[in-house]
């Protein structure tokens, strides 16, 4: 048997096993679309407040660049959250122990997060297609961008969640790259278009990929009209694939010797000491 | 693997020892300036239940933990199945089983469903001689966890846990099994039950390493101890072996005329025959030799004096 198509469809079928068990679970279900839910009541309340020099309103903008957010939010903060938990509680260390484990995780929980991904996006589009009017779900065409949108934002991005949850020790302190990743998110154009923004602003936003994905699924998602509203007034499809392929090379080089280091650390006594410390956390 | 077979050279092939599951010589271990390991030598043959006894920061886990290639040493020679853990690949770690102390990872996954998630790993390294995976109905039959099968693992008490957690380390049928501190959190019962499920396991030729505090499960199990204290094997040998060596004289007590005596000697035998050549009346006659407790007790505290 092939070794290494064996460590893949083992990886698969914990992912899939995982992702039912969100699935399945009311409470693990909200806790991932709770932050979105408050995101998207906004959207209900700008739903005819329109878009100055367009003819789209505010909440046909902000809805499509939530889809992007999506991507940001599970595959780098919900990704390096869960390595940074599962660190702790032995997940890691048990599959460390395993012949190609590690492998097997990691594929486990990129097919996770893209399936909560997923998940919201139907959240997302389902509100879209109740609620705004000036979205264009129907074209079979659009939906083309947001079928390579959505793994080429998950390279781009997963790798950077890899890397933060590698890096960081304790799940306590995952809330540093959460202020960050928000703070981005607002100059990022995800809520209002960042064309009048001071220059120097629009270049810091435009260096990450968080605008680039929110820039592709406008594209995706709006008329040609809401072109005023963005910086050249164009959609820059070659100018996203770029800069999201850029990360997601940068990414791919430095997560594997991010991940490999954290997980050499990894054994049973620094295990032990971690929930020791974690236990008496909780004592105190 | 070689695809060219020879015929077995009938001198080479005469009955040799068979090399050493596990060899360690001159392992050493700093963190730092401080020295946990200080150069230590043992080996383990096929087949054998080793206990690693030591008080605890005796080095213990770090031992264990460098012979699962999960920690670099310092210097030293180590080969685990012929191979530097340093360099074990995959297919090396596919013949090791670890038991881990779980604490609370996997919460959601039923029993059985993890066994077989986790056996799936070693179905590529089944061999001829070796079904891998361990079916896993025999499985929880073995480790007493057939009820709890279809439990999430979340739900189940701390000492089915622990069952738990030594069937994920043999459910590839490793030649060689790795234990820190199993039985901790054992009841009596649960205790007597692992520790025949692993002389089964030793019997089937699986090679065994626990490292425990607990000197009776040490005596009870190993047929071999390395008592560990100070980051060097203090003593080694089976419990016979140590309370011979160590023990030194025993302790004869006996009743004569209704008063109590007591003499110390290297040679029982010789003295109680003299002691009835004697003539002497002696009623209720008890020798007592050092138990390996006293034995351990001490020179844990002897290493500790030394500090």
């Amino acid at each position: 048997m092939n070794v290494t198509g064996n460590a893949v469809r083992q990886g698969l079928s914990r992912g899939g096993t995982e992702l039912r068990q969100v699935l399945s679970n009311g409470q693990d279900l909200g806790s991932n679309l709770v932050w979105l839910i408050g995101l998207l009541a906004p959207i209900y309340f700008l739903r005819d407040n329109m878009l100055a020099g367009t003819d789209v309103s505010v909440a046909a903008f902000v809805l499509p660049s939530l889809l992007s957010m999506c991507i940001g939010f599970n595959g780098l903060l919900n990704l390096a959250q869960q390595l940074v938990v599962e660190r702790e509680d032995g997940t890691l260390l048990r599959l460390k122990a395993l012949p190609h484990g590690m492998v097997s995780y990691l594929i486990g929980k990129v097919l996770l997060v893209a399936g909560m991904v997923l998940v919201a996006w139907v959240a997302v589009l389902g509100t879209g297609a109740l609620l705004v009017d000036g979205l264009h779900l129907g074209e079979a065409g659009r939906w083309l961008t947001l079928l390579w949108l959505l793994p080429l934002g998950l390279l781009a991005m997963l790798p950077l969640g890899a890397v933060f949850g590698s890096l960081i020790e304790s799940p306590r302190s995952i809330g540093l790259i959460m202020l960050p990743v928000f703070a981005l998110a607002t100059i990022s154009g995800i809520f209002h278009p960042i064309a009048g923004f001071p220059t120097w602003l629009q270049v810091v936003a435009q260096v990450f990929p968080l605008y680039w994905l929110g820039l592709a699924a406008r594209s995706a998602l709006l008329p040609e009209s809401a072109l005023a509203a963005e910086i050249g007034e164009s959609w820059r499809h070659w100018e996203t694939v770029a800069v999201l392929g850029g990360w997601a090379v940068l990414g791919m080089l430095a997560a594997p010797v991010v991940l490999r280091l954290m997980a050499r650390r990894e054994s049973g006594s620094t295990m032990a000491a971690r929930r020791d410390r974690a236990l008496s956390r909780r004592a105190a | 693997m070689t695809s060219t077979l020879t015929a077995p050279d009938p001198v080479r092939t005469a009955p040799a020892e068979p090399p050493p599951v596990v060899r360690v010589s001159g392992l050493r271990m700093s963190y730092g300036t401080q020295q946990v390991l200080r150069g230590i030598d043992f080996t383990i043959t096929q087949g054998q239940i080793v206990a690693l006894l030591g008080p605890n920061g005796a080095g213990k886990s770090t031992t264990i933990e460098i012979l699962e290639g999960f920690r670099l040493r310092s210097a030293g020679e180590v080969s685990v199945l012929g191979v530097d853990p340093a360099r074990g690949d995959e297919a090396w770690r596919a013949r090791l089983g670890i038991v881990l102390q779980s604490w609370r990872d996997h919460g959601k996954w039923r029993v059985r469903e993890l066994l077989s998630h986790f056996g799936s790993f070693y179905r590529p390294y089944a061999t001829d001689g070796v079904t891998r995976p361990w079916d896993v109905d025999e499985l929880l039959a073995a480790v007493g966890l057939t009820e709890q099968a279809d439990k999430p693992i979340a739900a189940l008490s701390g000492g089915q846990r622990r069952r738990l957690d030594i069937a994920v380390g043999i459910v590839g049928r490793p030649e060689v099994l790795f234990l820190d501190e199993p039985t901790v959190g054992f009841d009596p019962q649960a205790r007597q039950e692992f520790h025949e499920l692993l002389r089964t396991l030793a019997d089937a030729r699986m090679t065994i390493l626990l490292t425990t505090h607990d000197l009776h499960e040490a005596e009870k199990l190993a047929d071999q101890v390395l008592i560990l204290a100070g980051g060097r094997i203090a003593a080694r040998g089976t419990v016979a072996e140590l309370a011979r060596e160590f023990g030194g004289e025993a302790e004869v007590t006996w009743t004569s005329g209704g008063r109590a005596h007591s003499a110390r000697t290297a040679d029982v035998s010789a003295f109680v025959r003299q002691l009835i050549q004697d003539g002497a009346e002696v009623d209720d006659l008890r020798v007592h030799r050092a138990g390996l407790e006293e034995i351990y007790l001490s020179m844990v505290a002897g290493e500790e004096a030394k500090r």
